[in-house]
């Protein structure tokens, strides 16, 4: 039996006479990795911020668990288990490494220490506990990515969405942030991924949808989609398909 | 349910002396307080010059003052430059409940602290739905028209202000005659207060909220943190303890005039001791205040004569000198040298 976690019906979203995105309906599976792929301005992190609750739909509904979330605002989205991490890493750089966790700590513990231990933990799972104490803007790149899963993860969702966390890292950065992917999902956090990488995501995730122009392009498994005719002229590009 | 929640590897050992030393140094912070708020009580004894004992409470006053701003301005990064108005009901209510109606000035500056968080509330509504510099452009405004208000409001005195009557010595009525001491402990009992609460916030869930507003709105809200709901508590937190400084100031002066409590100055007196000490912190207002205050006072007593304002051009100028140096205050002398230390002490 696969239960359906996050469904988006029909969903669309308007910016004047932008369409970020059209009529995306996309049905995500309890458990799954689910690659979010396209060229740039598809419309992936317009998906994110319509699922997460920084941006309401046009129009189109968004259910999490089979109820409908479209109007709810973004703390109470992430109360109910939705973390994202940011395309751009948004860290609190006035605090430091565990201070940052703590914040997402406080959805599942109301009490400071309580918090504290949970965040301590946090970054014990994603490998980041020796910088608990660094003030969060002194990170380097690779390690602000790390803040940014281990602050999402603090909240305990069931769905984590993110946001290019493996892109501009190196070869060893990158395997070492698919570890980290493949661990969060074993603990049963469905995840939803936006990726550049092809050659990393793909045999990661367990399915990939490809938006492209705000549209849901192409979907199935990834050996399926990048053979897509059309995947391969919008995403890889017209070089690949004459080659 | 189990597997939809990240379960916490049980008991890491590295986790658990994370979590002590971070206890011992709460409790350190905490320690340290009491050292120098029991030496600072001992000042006014050592310095027996009225003149430079008036300095001392305007210094520990302001101190206080600037880190109740602080509260809204340094913590939850809402930069309030009207918080004179706030000031000023505390004034007023304590002035003209203990003149008009014999309520003492504790009760008129606890009716005049929740007012002024009642009041903080009412304009946060619509205030905090402005970002950045048009949420102080608002705070300015809006004390001005308060300021406006009160001239023309001939029940509290209007231009002619309130002139407290002279009573014998008493805690009770808080006049003090002959002898500032008391005043003095009153101004650093009420610093201690603010302190201590600062402190309390920084390690509860509100001073997480505050400073992730602070830092980054959005991300915050992702996390889970109510935006709106945070600066709403920080404002009415800030603006309950600026009103009792307020009642203080009232009963130290014994006489009160639009003018001399709810002037643009105070907005701004306010903010500069924590913005030159060290924004957000714990200690920055104390330590701004500490070179603000005595410098604007002896300034203003040498250079008084020549032309009101050249005190306020030495703040813009030490204002502007920490903006280039030090952007994150005094303090952060101290603090950069400490992780500095850290760094080459990490293998």
């Amino acid at each position: 039996m696969t239960e359906i976690i996050l469904e988006a019906e029909r969903v669309t979203l308007r910016f004047g006479g932008l369409v970020a995105n059209a009529d995306v309906s996309l049905a995500v599976r309890r458990g799954e990795i689910l690659g979010l792929i396209g060229p740039n301005g598809a419309g992936k992190s317009t998906l994110f911020n319509l699922i997460s609750g920084t941006y309401r739909p046009t129009s189109g509904r968004i259910l999490l668990e089979g109820r409908d979330i479209t109007g709810l605002p973004a703390p109470e989205r992430c109360r109910r288990g939705i973390a994202r991490t940011f395309q751009v890493p948004r860290s609190f750089d006035s605090m430091n490494v565990v201070e940052n966790v703590i914040v997402g700590g406080f959805v599942r513990h109301p009490r400071a220490a309580e918090a504290r231990a949970a965040a301590l933990a946090t970054l014990d799972v994603v490998g980041l506990a020796h910088r608990a104490d660094a003030v969060a803007g002194e990170l380097t790149p690779p390690e602000k990515r790390r803040l940014e899963v281990a602050r999402a993860l603090a909240t305990e969702p069931r769905l984590l969405l993110l946001d290019e966390v493996l892109t501009g890292l190196t070869p060893s950065e990158a395997k070492a942030g698919v570890e980290l992917i493949r661990r969060v999902a074993e603990r049963g956090v469905t995840v939803i991924m936006v990726e550049h990488v092809m050659e990393v995501v793909m045999p990661l995730v367990d399915r990939a949808v490809v938006l492209h122009l705000g549209r849901v392009l192409a979907e199935g498994r990834p050996a399926d989609v990048v053979r897509d005719e059309a995947v391969i002229a919008a995403y890889l590009g017209e070089r690949r398909r004459a080659a | 349910m189990t597997s939809t929640t990240l379960p916490a590897p049980a008991a890491v050992p590295a986790t658990a002396s994370a979590a002590r030393a971070f206890a011992a140094k709460r409790r350190r912070t905490l320690l340290v307080g009491l050292a120098v708020f029991a030496a600072m009580a001992a000042l006014p004894y050592l310095v027996r010059d009225v003149y430079l004992q008036n300095v001392l409470i305007l210094t520990v006053m302001y101190a206080a003052l600037s880190q109740s701003w602080n509260i809204l301005g340094g913590y939850c990064g809402q930069i309030s430059l009207g918080h004179a108005l706030y000031f000023g009901l505390g004034a007023y209510f304590t002035s003209v409940l203990f003149v008009n109606y014999g309520v003492i000035p504790w009760g008129g500056m606890l009716a005049g602290g929740l007012a002024s968080a009642g009041v903080a509330l009412l304009l946060g509504w619509p205030c905090f739905r402005l970002a950045g510099h048009y949420f102080s452009i608002a705070t300015i405004v809006i004390a001005e028209i308060g300021l406006l208000l009160v001239h023309n409001w001939d029940f509290v005195g209007g231009a002619m202000g309130i002139q407290w009557p002279f009573n014998p010595d008493s805690w009770w009525t808080l006049q003090f005659a002959r002898d500032k001491v008391p005043y003095f402990h009153f101004a650093l009992g009420l610093f201690v207060v603010v302190w201590f609460v600062t402190y309390l916030i920084e390690d509860s869930r509100w001073g997480y909220w505050w400073r992730a507003v602070k830092d980054d709105a959005q991300a915050a809200e992702s996390l889970g943190v109510e935006v709106f709901r945070s600066k709403m508590a920080a404002a009415a937190v800030s603006a309950f303890f600026t009103a009792i400084g307020g009642g203080f100031y009232a009963a130290y002066v014994s006489y009160i005039d639009p003018e001399s409590v709810m002037s643009f100055r105070f907005s701004l007196l306010f903010a500069l001791p924590a913005v030159l000490g060290g924004i957000g912190t714990l200690w920055g207002a104390l330590v701004g205040a500490a070179i603000l205050i005595p410098l604007t006072e002896i300034s203003r007593s040498y250079l008084g004569g020549t032309g009101s304002g050249l005190d306020l051009i030495l703040y813009g100028l030490l204002v502007m000198l920490v903006a280039l140096a030090r952007p994150e205050g005094v303090l952060s002398l101290f603090k950069r040298s400490r992780t500095a230390r850290n760094q080459e002490a990490a293998p």
